[in-house]
């Protein structure tokens, strides 16, 4: 006489519909079928592609290098060649014009900024170091924030209180304020800034990256503590404790796993902050630095041309706002896929 | 309580030290960067940088810098400008506030306001197309970058369109003070009014739609339904109460960002000469110490508003209160 489980391992039909499957891949599955946070995973990934493709477009498309001024170039129209910068063409009819989009591909598509330069291809190369500055900056911060908290939350006590003191300390400083403060300090110095063997060169994206990360560092702390600290005398971490594991091992292989879903539910929402705030940044003249271009360096640019190319100032601006709103779309949806706290989310 | 106001108080002047141990790394002892040339701005002469050494006691010991930064900061008050013809920048600060005051009271009421209609029609419209399409254009508002819409609108409103009926009454930009001439007062600050405000709609919209709905499930709404109040006056009268205690607590530190600086960007696009204007004039001539200045008063002011808001809130709820 078999036993039942002899049975249904013999038979196939037999055996359980239900398959057993990881959180993560549920998580996955539920983000997949969520096709409002697909669009804009999808919109996402197409503006990474373009920006990346920006050499491409610029060598065999338009045939320029986006970067030299171009303040006596010639260029292309309908069969004729015309001059990059028009003599007084702005409102007071005083100064230089530069050229409106043509929108031809392969001239000028989106016209020219203050210095003759090819603004679609500058669009794609500034998309390239925010996104990078952007996406280098959350990781960077999320990565600080995990650490620190899982430090804070497991240790407790002392360290707890002093690494959630200086947390809230670097937050009670207004964000730009504090990176304006930085950075000012650290562009005084034209030959970058020297930290033992690490130099960094004052033009380098990695200024920006660093500060942005570190302003923000506090708004990732806060509810990646609270995660560890929900997890930390959980019975597993007992268990673990009792089977002898140390204190590196019990974070990294029983807290981390449990909490690491709160910072992939931020990263998203972080990125898009980031990406904000380089803009802002760059805007003001704190971020990233020329030779680099980002999108906000080109919205200041546009300033002195808002009236005659209104584009200069448009189109990195609805960039920004593309990639952004992609970001959080997609935010939303992860947080949905993921939040551990499933019943109490707003089905909406 | 009152253990817990001096508790909180004591605290708050901790947080304030540290700030300014904080700030006096970043300006004095960042590695590899000379504080005098920093403070003294672009090309600086042998003798300024000879001058600023002995002001602020660069060869003397640690403690003692810190203590000359701290007394010509709150005490004499007499940290001067190198790169604006040693004007004194604390009363510069000062004098920017009102400015930048003007610009936030009145975004905030416009956000207050906007965003509570937004989140309570987002909230009674659920389940029709019109609740995922205010969520969306509240979340165009967060994702735009507020520089960029500001000068959008300057385009819009100084360029474009300012000879037709529709803007023609929008002044030339900068900032005129009410004392001076209120109407022009408020005519130059309703672009920059809705400009600031846009990004804390939607946020706020968004938030309370998501507390009104997350209370949706608790006892007492469930008790105010068995007793027959309809569903609009449940929304309003017992939903909305308890989501305004997060909606409150946010404001009160959006507020105080504002006012110490954040609102930065806003002032730059529309040349309001308020404080964060300041600082971004500070920053495109390298003038170190007004920098110094309204980000140690900045932070102070977030602070100081945050303890505020925290005994407030003990007084008005003692389960808040912690022992």
């Amino acid at each position: 006489m078999a036993t039942l489980l002899e049975q249904v391992e013999a038979d196939p039909g037999l055996r359980p519909a239900v398959v057993g499957r990881n959180p993560w891949a549920l998580a996955a599955r539920r983000l997949w079928r969520n096709r409002i946070a697909m669009a804009a995973l999808l919109l996402f990934l197409v503006i990474v592609v373009l920006c990346l493709a920006a050499p491409l477009y610029a060598h065999n498309v338009a045939h320029v290098n986006p970067f030299p001024p171009n303040l006596n170039g010639h260029t292309v129209v309908n069969g004729k060649v015309v001059p990059v910068m028009r003599q007084g063409g702005g409102v007071l009819h005083l100064g230089e014009t530069p050229i409106g989009p043509t929108w031809d591909p392969n001239h000028y598509f989106l016209g020219a900024d203050s210095l003759g330069r090819d603004m679609a291809a500058l669009l794609l190369y500034g998309g390239r170091s925010s996104l990078l500055v952007g996406i280098g900056a959350a990781v960077l911060c999320s990565l600080a924030a995990t650490v620190i908290a899982l430090i804070a939350g497991f240790f407790g006590g002392v360290t707890d209180s002093l690494l959630s003191r200086l947390m809230d300390v670097i937050w009670a400083f207004p964000v730009y304020l504090l990176a304006i403060c930085i950075s000012t300090e650290l562009l005084t110095h034209s030959n970058g800034f020297q930290f033992g063997p690490l130099h960094v060169q004052a033009s380098s994206l990695w200024l920006p990256t660093i500060i942005i990360a570190f302003i923000y560092v506090p708004y990732v702390y806060r509810p990646m503590r609270g995660q560890v600290l929900s997890v930390v005398n959980k019975e597993f971490v007992e268990a673990s404790t009792a089977q002898g594991a140390g204190n590196l091992r019990l974070i990294f292989s029983e807290i981390l796993p449990n909490v690491v879903s709160t910072a992939i539910v931020l990263l998203p929402l972080m990125i898009a902050t980031t990406i904000l705030t380089e803009a802002a940044l760059s805007f003001l003249g704190v971020g990233v630095q020329p030779p680099n271009v980002s999108w906000g360096t080109i919205i200041q640019d546009g300033t002195d041309l808002i009236y005659t190319r209104p584009l200069v100032t448009i189109a990195p601006g609805l960039m920004i706002l593309l990639t952004v709103l992609s970001l959080n779309v997609l935010g939303d949806g992860v947080r949905d896929a993921l939040d551990p706290r499933a019943k109490l989310r707003v089905e909406g | 309580m009152l253990t817990f106001i001096v508790r909180r108080l004591l605290w708050t002047v901790l947080v304030m030290f540290v700030i300014t141990v904080v700030v006096f790394i970043i300006f004095f002892k960042t590695p590899g960067v000379d504080p005098a040339r920093a403070i003294a701005g672009r090309n600086p002469n042998a003798q300024t940088l000879a001058e600023i050494r002995a002001q602020f006691g660069l060869d003397r010991p640690l403690p003692v810098q810190y203590g000359l930064m701290m007394k010509k900061i709150f005490i004499t008050r007499d940290l001067v400008s190198y790169s604006n013809q040693g004007v004194r920048v604390v009363q510069e600060v000062f004098a920017a506030t009102p400015a930048t005051l003007s610009l936030v009271f009145g975004a905030a009421v416009l956000w207050v306001v906007l965003s509570i209609g937004v989140g309570i029609a987002a909230a009674l419209l659920r389940g029709t197309v019109f609740d995922p399409l205010l969520m969306v254009v509240a979340l165009v508002g967060i994702s735009a970058p507020v520089f960029w819409v500001g000068q959008i609108a300057n385009m819009i409103t100084q360029g474009t369109l300012h000879d037709t009926f529709l803007f023609s009454w929008v002044p030339p930009l900068g900032y005129t003070p009410f004392t001076q001439n209120p109407a022009l007062w408020f005519k130059g600050l309703v672009i920059p009014w809705i400009t600031l405000s846009i990004l804390y709609i939607g946020f706020y919209g968004r938030v309370l739609r998501a507390n009104l709905l997350e209370v949706q499930n608790e006892d007492y709404i469930r008790t105010a339904r068995a007793k027959g109040i309809s569903e609009r006056r449940v929304l309003l009268r017992h939903s909305l109460r308890t989501s305004m205690i997060t909606f409150v607590s946010l404001f009160g530190l959006d507020f105080a960002v504002l006012v110490a600086g954040g609102a930065l960007l806003t002032e730059v696009v529309f040349g309001i000469h308020g404080v964060g204007y300041l600082t971004w004039q500070a920053l495109t001539n390298l003038d170190l110490p007004t920098i110094m200045a309204t980000t140690i008063y900045g932070a102070f002011f977030i602070v100081l508003i945050n303890a505020i808001v925290d005994i407030a809130y003990a007084w008005l709820d003692p389960r808040i209160r912690p022992t």
